[in-house]
C-alpha cells in the first residue's frame, strides 16, 4: 500500500452526522506531534482549508481526540492508514 | 501535541537547519554535524523498520557522538529493542487501528504493516539521499518535501517515545544537566521539530 498523499475530495458537509454511515476515523492527541503539522496533514489529507483543519487539530488537542472522517468501514481503513503514514496516532470504529 | 519549538540561536542570515521556499522548491541549509545526526537517526528508523539500512557512513565531527536510541534506551533503563508489540517505540510507529478490538487490529495490520513500514523506509531514504553527508543545502521539490516532513517526523516519534516525551518537555529541558542522558537527546529532539516546523511552514 502507498503512504502517498491522497488529495481525497470529500463534501464540506462530510463530518456532520450522517445516519448510514456509521464508521468514523478518530485521531488522539499525543505530546509528539506538532500542531503545525498535525493541521497541515488534515488539509493535506482531507483537503481541508486551514482554518476548518486548524479547527480540528485544536479539537484533538484540548479534547484529546476528534472525529476527521467518517464514512464506510473501508474507507475509514483508508484513512487510518494514511494517516499513520504521517505518523498520527488514529485508529478506526464504530459510531454506534 | 506541541506547539511550534523556537530557534536556539538569532536569525543572522540563515539559521542553519531552517526550511525556506523559493521558486516551487524549499530549502535549507545544515551544518556537517547536524547532517550527521539527521542521516543517524533517520538510518536507525530503516533498521526499525526492518529494511536493510544504509549505514551511518559520515564520520562524525569533532567531539560528534553519534546518537544511539538503544543506547539512549540503556541509559535511562527504558525496555531495549524486543519483539514488536513489547517495544513502545516501533508500537508508536505502527499503531493499532482499533482500540478495543484485538482481532479488528490484527486483521488491519496484516493487510497495511507491511506498507507502512516500506513507506517509512522510502521517507527515510529520502532525507538519506537528498541531504549531503557533509552538510550543505538541501532542495526539495514537492514529493521528496512530503517524505522529508513524514520522515522527520518518524524520527522525532522515535526519539520522543523512548524520551517519554510530555508536552512540557521544555521546562525539562531546561531543568537537565549535562550530565543527565537525556540532555542531549532532549536537545535533538527540540532541534528536529524546528526543522520540521519550519518545514511545515516553507509548504504552507
Amino acid at each position: 500500500m502507498s503512504v502517498a498523499p491522497a488529495e481525497v475530495e470529500r463534501e464540506e458537509a462530510g463530518l456532520d452526522a450522517v445516519p448510514d454511515t456509521p464508521w468514523v476515523t478518530i485521531v488522539w492527541n499525543d505530546p509528539i506531534n506538532l500542531m503545525s503539522y498535525v493541521t497541515y496533514v488534515f488539509q493535506k489529507v482531507f483537503g481541508y482549508a486551514r482554518p476548518k483543519a486548524e479547527k480540528l487539530m485544536l479539537d484533538v488537542h484540548h479534547r484529546g481526540k476528534a472525529v476527521v472522517s467518517n464514512g464506510t468501514r473501508e474507507a475509514m481503513e483508508k484513512d487510518a492508514a494514511i494517516l499513520h503514514g504521517y505518523g498520527l496516532w488514529a485508529t478506526v470504529s464504530h459510531d454506534r | 501535541m506541541s506547539g511550534a519549538p523556537a530557534a536556539g540561536a538569532p536569525d543572522e542570515e540563515e539559521t542553519t537547519g531552517a526550511f525556506r521556499r523559493s521558486r516551487g522548491r524549499v530549502s535549507a541549509r545544515f551544518t556537517a554535524a547536524q547532517a550527521v545526526i539527521l542521516r543517524n537517526l533517520v538510518s536507525q528508523v530503516t533498521e526499525l523498520m526492518g529494511a536493510g539500512a544504509e549505514p551511518a557512513t559520515a564520520p562524525a565531527g569533532p567531539g560528534e557522538q553519534p546518537l544511539s536510541l538503544e543506547e539512549l534506551a540503556a541509559a535511562i533503563g527504558a525496555a531495549g529493542p524486543t519483539s514488536p508489540p513489547d517495544d513502545p517505540v516501533l508500537a508508536r510507529l505502527l499503531p493499532d487501528a482499533y482500540r478495543d478490538d484485538p482481532e479488528a487490529a490484527g486483521e488491519f495490520r496484516r493487510y497495511t504493516e507491511q506498507g507502512l513500514r516500506s513507506g517509512k523506509v522510502a521517507a527515510a531514504q529520502t532525507v538519506l539521499d537528498t541531504l549531503p553527508a557533509g552538510g550543505g543545502r538541501v532542495r526539495l521539490g514537492p514529493e521528496d518535501a512530503q517524505a522529508w516532513l513524514r520522515a522527520l517526523n518518524d524520527v522525532r516519534l522515535a526519539i520522543g517515545t523512548v524520551l517519554g516525551i510530555t508536552e512540557d518537555y521544555e521546562d525539562e529541558m531546561e531543568a537537565a544537566s549535562w550530565a543527565d542522558p537525556r540532555s542531549a537527546y532532549l536537545e535533538v529532539y527540540h532541534w528536529l521539530g524546528y526543522v520540521q516546523d519550519s518545514l511545515v511552514r516553507a509548504l504552507w
